[in-house]
């Protein structure tokens, strides 16, 4: 979109046209001078040949696509979970009073424990260590770990997502909730958390992108997913370019959701400028 | 145009209406009795006792700070009392082991910032309370919640969001909210402070109309014309005390405390008596 649309043009100001042209050129020029100095390295008849790869390419790629969907699995199934637990960890760390200190205190430890921890720490320790008890009716399904510890890792990160959007939200909301006779819980679940929440979606939609990526590393349990599936095409071709084919693939799931974030922090920005007027 | 109601408008020293306020055959609506409270180490009130008779409208008036807010939030039990206690039609809502929430629908509170549901058409900021509280069926909440924005004149604005509308329309509705809860008590906390002046006559209109259909009040206030109209009695708040009260024109022409002739001075000052 031109950078000047809707405000008024004073003399000497670029017009909206060629405000655009000179972006399009610059962007040319800088991306050309990029890949010249790559395409003319010394080194780059043999990286393009190991990493660039157009047989390899087309070989590959239906193989990598459809492991890819381990991948979808994973993290729609773990979003979910992800989603809930975070939310009740978030409202349990928020109750008021002597009485839920110990309620508090659990719920603290849950998030710095699993904030502390390297994700893929988590997934080993759960992966291994669980099935390797060998106790009696214990599943050994990676798949199945997989989806434990991403969830145990994200929901302490998106439960201080939703507490920051729970405190976000004015007293005086819950006070008007609970003048009319609502109860806590109820203030809580049509009052407070609606605003909350949509205040946090931005941030939420952060995380679930930092998820997708991270379940390549439920690879080293031995799921057979994107990444491991790119490995194993990579040892039988003796070339790199299986990685360039899950590059894209996650360039290609990830950027629309980037993008959706960055309309909806727009949206509310506009959204409270106009609030604000009134 | 609202003439102090006959038989309702005790006059007398402070406290002594403690009594006096009782009509034949009916308790009280209100009874505050040795009110205190403190936030920390600050006592904000300090032993308040008042009486309101049924259908009686009282406005507390008082700089800036004197606790009018923290008194009204006390009645509303949003904030716990520290000494005292308060009794609604007969009930002591501050005895031990009550349901605050059975307590709170029966009296209604509007705040200064008007504090609607930003989330929420007008019409779900005026049927929650009715669903959730009072667990009405939907279609008789909405029913009843129409009505009310009928009488406010906003029956049109039902399915806007509050940010679309005015100052003075958001706090009629936040007035339509308490009443759809059909209250024995309505609390006003400064209603019409955060309003632009153009907007304070539709809101203070609504009220004088709830007066006249008989609707208890307790109204903190800086309208001091408003006042004048619409209460049978006003009280000056002063450092969490009810230093002075007695009926409007006797307050506003003859005060008998320093104090509350200078807080009318500075008012009358301020252009707004
Ligand atoms: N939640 C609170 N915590 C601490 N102090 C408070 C709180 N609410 C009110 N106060 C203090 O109590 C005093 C009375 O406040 P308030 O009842 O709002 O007065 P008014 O409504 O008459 O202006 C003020 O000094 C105010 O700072
Ligand atoms: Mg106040």
């Amino acid at each position: 979109m031109p950078a000047s649309a809707g405000r008024p043009r004073r003399a000497g100001q670029p017009s909206a046209v060629r405000s655009t042209l000179v972006a399009v050129a610059s962007t040319v020029v800088f991306f050309g001078v990029v890949a010249w100095v790559v395409v003319s390295s010394p080194g780059w008849p043999a990286v393009q040949a190991s990493f660039f790869n157009g047989e390899v390419f087309a070989s590959s790629a239906p193989s990598i696509v459809r492991a890819f969907w381990v991948n979808v699995q994973l993290f729609l199934i773990a979003e979910v979970l992800i989603l809930a637990l975070g939310l009740v960890i978030a409202v349990l760390r928020s109750l008021p009073g002597p009485v839920f200190f110990p309620v508090r205190l659990l719920t603290t430890a849950y998030v710095d424990g699993f904030r502390a921890l390297p994700g893929v720490l988590v997934i080993y320790i759960l992966g291994f260590g669980i099935p390797g008890l060998a106790l009696p009716g214990v599943p050994v399904e990676p798949f199945l770990y997989a989806v434990v510890a991403l969830t145990l890792v994200y929901s302490a990160y998106v439960s201080e997502v939703y507490r920051a959007g729970i405190e976000s939200v004015h007293p005086s909301q819950e006070a008007a909730a609970r003048s009319l006779g609502l109860t806590r819980f109820q203030a809580l679940r049509h009052v407070i958390l609606p605003q909350a929440v949509r205040r946090v979606i931005p941030p939420l939609l952060n995380d679930f992108i930092g998820l997708q990526k991270d379940t390549v590393l439920v690879s080293y349990i031995g799921v057979v997913e994107i990444f491991r599936q790119s490995y194993i095409q990579q040892a039988g071709n003796f070339n790199f370019t299986p990685y360039m084919v899950t590059a894209l693939v996650f360039i290609v799931v990830t950027i629309p959701l980037a993008r959706l974030t960055d309309v909806l922090i727009a949206r509310d920005k506009r959204r409270q400028a106009a609030g604000g007027v009134r | 145009m609202t003439a102090p109601r006959p038989g309702l408008s005790p006059v007398g020293a402070p406290h002594a209406a403690t009594t006096a306020a009782v009509g034949p055959g009916e308790g009280p609506a209100l009874v505050i009795e040795g009110l205190r409270k403190s936030f920390g180490k600050l006592e904000v009130l300090r032993g308040i006792d008042l009486v309101l008779a049924e259908h009686e409208v009282v406005c507390l008036i008082g700089a800036s700070g004197s606790g009018k807010s923290t008194l009204l939030r006390c009645v509303n039990l949003l904030e716990p009392i520290d000494a005292g206690r308060i009794v609604v039609e007969g009930e002591e809502i501050t005895a031990p082991g009550v349901d605050v929430n059975r307590i709170r629908r029966r009296i209604g509170i509007v705040f200064q910032a008007f504090n609607l549901f930003p989330h929420m058409s007008v019409l779900d900021n005026v049927t929650l309370g009715p669903r959730k509280a009072l667990r009405l069926a939907p279609a008789e909440a909405e029913a009843r919640a129409l009505e009310f924005l009928e009488r406010i004149g906003l029956a049109d604005k039902a399915r806007e969001f509050p940010d679309r509308l005015s100052g003075g329309q958001q706090q009629r509705v936040a007035i339509a909210r308490a009443l759809a809860m059909r209250p024995d008590l309505l609390l006003l906390d400064e209603i019409t402070s955060a309003l632009d002046p153009e907007l304070v006559g539709e809101v203070l209109r609504l009220v004088r109309e709830l007066a006249e259909g008989g609707m208890t009040m307790l109204i903190a206030t800086h309208e001091m014309g408003f006042a004048r109209d619409i209460a049978s009695r006003v009280c000056f708040l002063d450092a969490g005390r009810i230093l002075e009260e007695g009926p409007p024109a006797a307050m506003f022409s003859a005060p008998r405390e320093e104090r509350t002739r200078q807080f009318l001075r500075r008012i009358v000052e301020a252009g707004r008596l």
